[in-house]
Formats: C-alpha cells, structure tokens, sequence
C-alpha cells in the first residue's frame, strides 16, 4: 500500500506528463499508416494498463510510461506481430497485471464462471415462484 | 470557535443517534408507546448533524487555515465554488456529507412516514440509528474532520485540479444522496423483517425512497460519466473502473429493487426477494463507500488512501451486512408469499428484469473484488477490466433490453394474448434499422451493431404502453416507466454509435496545419497563452469546417500552480448528430503540437438518455405523492 501511495503522491505532485525532458518515442502519440494495423493497435492498447497510473490504459494516458508503451505496441504490430503476441510479450514482462483482459487459467476460473453460475442460483432461488400453465 | 461547535453537534448527534437505538430496543418502555420520542430524537440528530456539516463549510468558505482539513485541501487564491465543493473534495468531508445523508434521511422518514404501524416505525428508525451510530464513530474516531492545525500555515495546499470543475460540485452530492437514500428502504426491510411484518405496506413505505435514491444514483451517475468524458480528455466515458463500479452496483441493486417493490406493493408477491434486494442496495452501497474510501483499490479516484481506516469500514461492513443477512435468514421462514403466477405475466417479466439485473450486479461485483482476492490468496496480481465485463455483461444488458421491448405490456398474473402484434412497431423498425448498418457500415462490430438495433427497437416499444389510453387519465407513474425505459433505448444508441462510428485522429502539428478528422477539416490556427484565477494555459486556436458549417474550438493545457499540476481542458463542440472534441497535449522536440482529434457521432445521446431515465423516475415520484394524497381505489395500484 505504501508503494501505491506513494505512486499517487508523485502523480499529484508532479506534472503528471512531464517525466522527462526527452522527447516521446515516435509512435507514442502517432497512429500508424495502415488504419487496419490502427485499429488493431488502438484494441491493444485500450486492454493494456498504465503501469505508473491509476486505473487507467495506455490508450487514455498522458504518462510517459504509457507513451513508451503504445509507441511498442505500435512498433510491433507495424512489423507484423499479431496483437495477442505483443500482449504475451508484455504480460511476459510486466505480469497479468498488465492487461486488462484476465487470462483464463486455474486461478480465474471462477471468475469466468461466475456470470453461469450466478444465472444458476438465481433461477434456484425464484423457481417456486412461477405457477405452470393449466 | 466554528470547529469546536462543529465537533460538539457532532458528538451530540452520536448520542442522540445512542439514544434512539436505545428506546428502539425497549429500554425505557415499550416502543411502540415510546415512537413519539423516537421521531424528536431522530428528528433532532439530523438537525445537529446538519449544523456539523454546515460547520465544516463554513471553514472552508472563509479558508481557516488553523484547521487542518482546510490547509491540506484547500486555498485562499481558489474561485468560491471550489472552496465550497472543495467541503466534500477530501475524505473527511466526503464522510460527513454521507453521515449527513444518512441522519437526515432518518428526520425525514420520522417526521413524514404515517404508513408504518408504529411498531415497525420505531424498529425502522431503531435500525437507522444503528447505521448511523457506527458511521459517527467513524467519523469521530478515525476520520475527525474539525481537527485543528497549530501553527497554523500561512496558506492551503490546494485542491486537485482534475477536481475543480464545476461537474465536482454536485457529482457526490447527488451521488451521496442516492447511495444513502438506500439505508432507509434497508432499515425498513429491517424492521419489516424484526416485526415479521413483511408485505404491500412496507412496500409502499419504502417505494418513494427506492424512487428517489434511484433518481438521484441515475443522475450521480451520468453526471459522473460525462465528467469523465470532458475532464479526464481522452473521450471515453466509462472505464469499468473499481470507483465507477462502485457507483455502478448500488445502482443495479435499486432498479432491481424498484421494479420488485412495485410487486410487493401491487400484488404482494415478491416479499422475501424484495427485502433481500432492499438489504442488497445499501449493503452495495457501503462496500462502495469501502472501496472508495478505503483506497483499497488503484484507481483513478482514489484521493484517499488510508488503509487503517479501511479496516474500520470493512469492520462497519462485516457487521450491518453480516447482521442484515442473519436476521433475513432466521426471519426467512416466516415471509409468507403472495400469489403464484404465470411465466409469461407482468409479474414474469419483473422476475425476469430482477435476475438478469441481479446477475449482471453479481457479475460487476465479482469483478471488482477478483484481484483482491486473487492477489489475497496466490499474491498474483492481475487486472479485471472492460474486457471481460464487456463480454460478460453486455450479452446480458442486451437480454435485458429485448425483454424491455414486451415485458411493460403484459398483463398481471397471465396473459394468454397473443404477443406479436403488441411488438409489431418496434420490430419494424428495429428491423429497418439492422438492415441500414448492415448495408450502410458492414465493418461495425456486433455488440454495436445489436446495441443500435435493440435501441431502436425500444423507442417505439417504449412508449407503447401509453397507446390506447387516455393521456390525460394515464397515471403519472405510467408516463415515467414509458420515459426512463426510452431513456435506456436513446442511451445504448448512444453507447453503440460511439463505439461503432467514432474517428480518432492523433496528430502532431504546426500552426497552419490541416487535419481531417471524420467529416470535419481542423485547421491549427495559432497557439496563445492565457490566464485564469488560478492557473495559466496554452490556448491552442482550432477552426473546424464541415460544409458551410464553422466552429472553432480552443482547447487548453493549464498549469496550476498550487498543488503544481497540467491539466488538459477538451474543447468540445456539440451539433444534433454528435461532438466534435480536440486536445491539446505537448510539444515535441521539433516544435510541433500534439493534438487529439475526436468525431463522436451521437455519443450525447448517452447523457441525454440518463437525464431521460432520471426524469422518468422523478415523474414517477411526483405521480405517487399526488397518488396517495386521494383515498385508493380498489385495484389502483397496479403501477401501469
């Protein structure tokens, strides 16, 4: 927890674009040429995290961090890389935390699950309540 | 001298909040005998803790540094909409403004509720007190609002920018009220439930603030949405972030709840679902106010982030939640239930309504705590985000929109009609309209595509249950179901046309250049700097053309200097077919500007349908106050 605070307080405290004064990576604010790799591109991005923000992705963030990272995502999907290879690649690196899409393993089962078993219980617990047709 | 009162009203409410549980409990007589003592004191507590509040703003207005809430968020130099909303903009005075909600909602209910037996009355009010004895030791406790900061500092730090806005001013107001009108309809499925007295009263004692909270969440929340949009400058509106689903689930809780309350109240079935879903919608939203204010979660509105007194209001959790449920599963035996009734009725459409919403509210809640738990039990930390509630709770919204297209129509108990030609005007343009995207934009996605089709679909749907009668003789209440469900079918136009249509330009530019974005041409005309009353900006000058049409759009980067932050300020263009919406971000090291260009073809639609829906509810409320001032009639209240 003290890590996240004091994530936020350099957020508040700083200029949250400002990291440093080097110039942003190209790609980081420049769509690709190609609107079909775009359009590929910019789904990625919407389902990557920000590392260094709060709730947000790489797509909605004026961080430097998140303009490194959409200016890779747009590099590799440029050179050919289909958009679940630079996730793996990403996730390889940084962890599951970085994308929004949970992957469907042991541990999330039940979170993928949840939406069955939860129409289940909820047919279980009101199936007394309607009287058949005669 | 002004913090010390606030205290000490505060400290009294607590006591007076002790001593309403009291007498509710049976200490000092009976409590049925004892309700009009009730009802002072609770009236009473409500009063002081107005006084607190007022208190607090009244430090903040004048800007008394001495205090140390003050100092941390607030500053002499800011505009006075913002010292004033600023009360609010923090923990502390967050908190108070909830505990505020929740005393007043207690006077309210003491000074105007006449449908309850007394009995039940004052077990209500009991449980009342009891909410809101542990949120005053919160606050006295753990969140102390009044204390004082010696020396004191020559100025404030300053309140976030992202915060000044005039959208801050009245987002948590609105959504505070919502959220805590809930407590009532909770300590009134409670004192239902403690008298064993579960039925159509309690129902219609708890509908008008079911309706109310629910006007008011509706509304917290578009406005938080739109807030968002505009503010954070990256043109999204919802980002199934853990706070927006915080908002989001008590939300779900209260329109399932509105719509088996009005089962409860019309027909008396229902009875034990509703006071489940009544304990449900407060019980969202105190974990919302946990997750908010606990800073439990990373996220983009985690202005408070205090761990220790997380577990204070997780504690506070455990006990009303875990206490609400024990009571309703010993009770449960005695709810006798009303009559049976067919599948396909009113009453099976209302079922129906009441799962998929209790579904998708078990869906956003899974979510929302998944990483918690997972992070909890296997230190893994993973992500839960709009991936997965878009494939999960969108199939389900959209099953719920279908139903909306027949349900309103069926007839109570059994309707054996048949039911095509009631849903004939809506197919045929629902029709037309998938026909139109398929031909007119082959490559949108599906969901956008159903979204378009469903929505309008219901627009004709919607307002069918005012075809065949009397307008001048339609009840209120029937003119605002029509309303708030035509706001839900122009809102999902909205969310599908933003999704299916938007064009996004990113580009770097130089004054002088061009850039085409959707059907408009943006020509980057200067750049100038320009100052507020606290802060500076860049100004960037933007004519946009589409045919003969012109507008020029001034989007800023402003820098405040205390606490020193850059803004960005989206210029915003609205016309009837949707927004045009530029921002300006930084230079390059070339000299050129970065600009963001948005073409967002009826994404107002969105806020505009939630206003629709909030004013649906809102004529609903009206209709039934009129309602229950004439004598009933037999068979009246069937709520169409």
């Amino acid at each position: 927890m003290k890590y996240r605070a004091l994530i936020l307080l350099l957020m508040m405290a700083g200029p949250a674009r400002a990291d440093s004064d080097l110039p942003p990576a190209r790609y980081a604010n420049e769509q690709l040429a190609d609107p079909r790799q775009e359009k590929a591109a910019k789904a990625l991005m919407e389902e990557l995290r920000c590392l260094v923000c709060q709730g947000q992705s790489i797509a909605d963030s004026d961080a430097e961090m998140a303009g490194d990272m959409r200016a890779l995502v747009r590099q590799r999907i440029a050179a050919g890389e289909r958009p679940d290879e630079v996730r793996d690649w990403l996730v390889q690196r940084y962890g599951d935390w970085v994308s929004y899409r949970p992957p469907v393993e042991p541990m999330t089962w039940p979170l993928w699950a949840a939406p069955i078993l939860l129409i289940a219980a909820g047919a279980y617990l009101l199936r007394h309540r309607f009287r058949r047709r005669d | 001298m002004i913090a010390e009162a606030g205290l000490a009203s505060l400290w009294l409410a607590a006591a007076l909040a002790a001593l309403q549980l009291g007498l509710a409990a049976g200490l000092g007589g009976t409590p049925g005998r004892q309700l009009s003592s009730i009802r002072a004191v609770a009236i009473g507590q409500g009063i002081l803790t107005v006084l607190a509040f007022a208190s607090l703003v009244l430090l903040f207005l004048r800007s008394d540094m001495s205090v140390l809430l003050v100092a941390e968020n607030s500053h002499s130099q800011k505009p006075w909409l913002y010292k004033f909303s600023g009360t609010w903009g923090n923990h502390e005075g967050s908190m108070l403004l909830w505990v505020m909600v929740l005393a007043l909602a207690g006077a309210i209910l003491a000074l105007f509720e006449r449908r309850l037996d007394r009995r039940t009355l004052g077990a209500t009010l009991g449980a009342q007190a009891m909410l809101a004895l542990g949120f005053f030791a919160f606050l006295l406790f753990a969140s102390n609002p009044f204390e004082r900061l010696s020396p004191a500092p020559v100025d404030g730090r300053g309140l976030n920018p992202l915060l000044q806005d005039p959208g801050l001013a009245f987002h948590p107001p609105t959504l505070y009220l919502g959220y805590v009108g809930l407590s009532v309809a909770f300590s009134i499925a409670v004192g239902g439930l403690v008298r064993r007295n579960v039925g159509p009263a309690i129902a219609r004692a708890m509908r008008p603030w079911v309706l109310a909270a629910w006007v008011m969440l509706t509304l917290g929340i578009t406005a938080g949405s739109y807030w968002a949009y505009y503010e954070l400058g990256w043109g999204g509106w919802w980002f199934w972030d853990p706070v927006e689903n915080a908002s989001l689930m008590p939300w779900l809780a209260a329109t399932a709840l509105l719509h088996s309350v009005n089962v409860l109240a019309a027909r008396g079935g229902l009875r034990a679902w509703t006071m489940m879903l009544a304990l449900v919608a407060f019980s969202m939203s105190m974990v919302g106010t946990f997750l908010v204010r606990s800073g439990i979660l990373t996220s983009v509105h985690s202005f408070a982030v205090d761990p220790t007194r997380g577990s204070f209001i997780l504690a506070l959790l455990t006990i009303y939640i875990g206490g609400a449920l024990t009571l309703f599963a010993f009770r449960i035996a005695t709810v006798k239930e009303g009559a049976p009734f067919e599948p396909v009725s009113r009453e099976g459409g209302l079922v129906a309504n009441n799962l998929l919403l209790s579904v998708i509210l078990g869906i956003v809640f899974v979510g929302t705590l998944y990483p918690l738990l997972a992070e909890a039990l296997s230190g893994e930390k993973l992500s839960v985000g709009p991936p997965y509630f878009d494939a999960v709770a969108s199939p389900l919204a959209l099953l719920l929109a279908a139903l909306m297209v027949i349900a309103p129509q069926l007839r109570w108990r059994r309707d054996a009609a048949p039911v095509l030609p009631r849903i004939a005007p809506g197919l045929v343009v629902g029709s037309g309209v998938l026909m139109a995207t398929i031909v007119l934009a082959p490559g949108i996605g599906l969901l956008p595509r159903l979204g378009l089709t469903l929505g309008a679909t219901l627009v004709p749907a919607s307002l069918q249950p005012l075809l065949n009668r009397s307008l001048r003789r339609t009840p209120l209440a029937v003119w605002g179901m029509c309303l708030a469900h035509l706001g839900v079918a122009v809102s999902m136009i909205g969310m599908a046309s933003d999704s299916a249509f938007t064009r996004e330009r990113l580009a770097a530019a130089r004054p002088g250049d061009k850039i085409e974005v959707g059907p408009w041409l943006v020509e980057f005309r200067d750049i100038t700097p320009v100052a507020g009353p606290n802060w500076t900006a860049l100004e960037a000058e933007l004519r946009a053309s589409r045919g003969s049409g012109v507008v020029v759009l001034n989007p800023q980067s402003r820098f405040f200097a205390e606490p020193p932050t850059t803004t960005n300020e989206a210029a915003i263009d609205t016309s009837w077919n949707g927004q045009i919406y530029a921002v300006l971000g930084e230079q390059d090291g070339e000299g050129r500007w970065q600009l963001r260009l948005w073409w967002k073809p009826f994404v107002t639609l969105i806020w505009f349908g939630g206003c629709l829906i909030a004013l649906g509810g809102a004529l609903a409320l009206i209709g039934r106050f009129f309602r229950e001032r004439r004598p009933r009639r037999r068979g009246e209240d069937a709520f169409a």
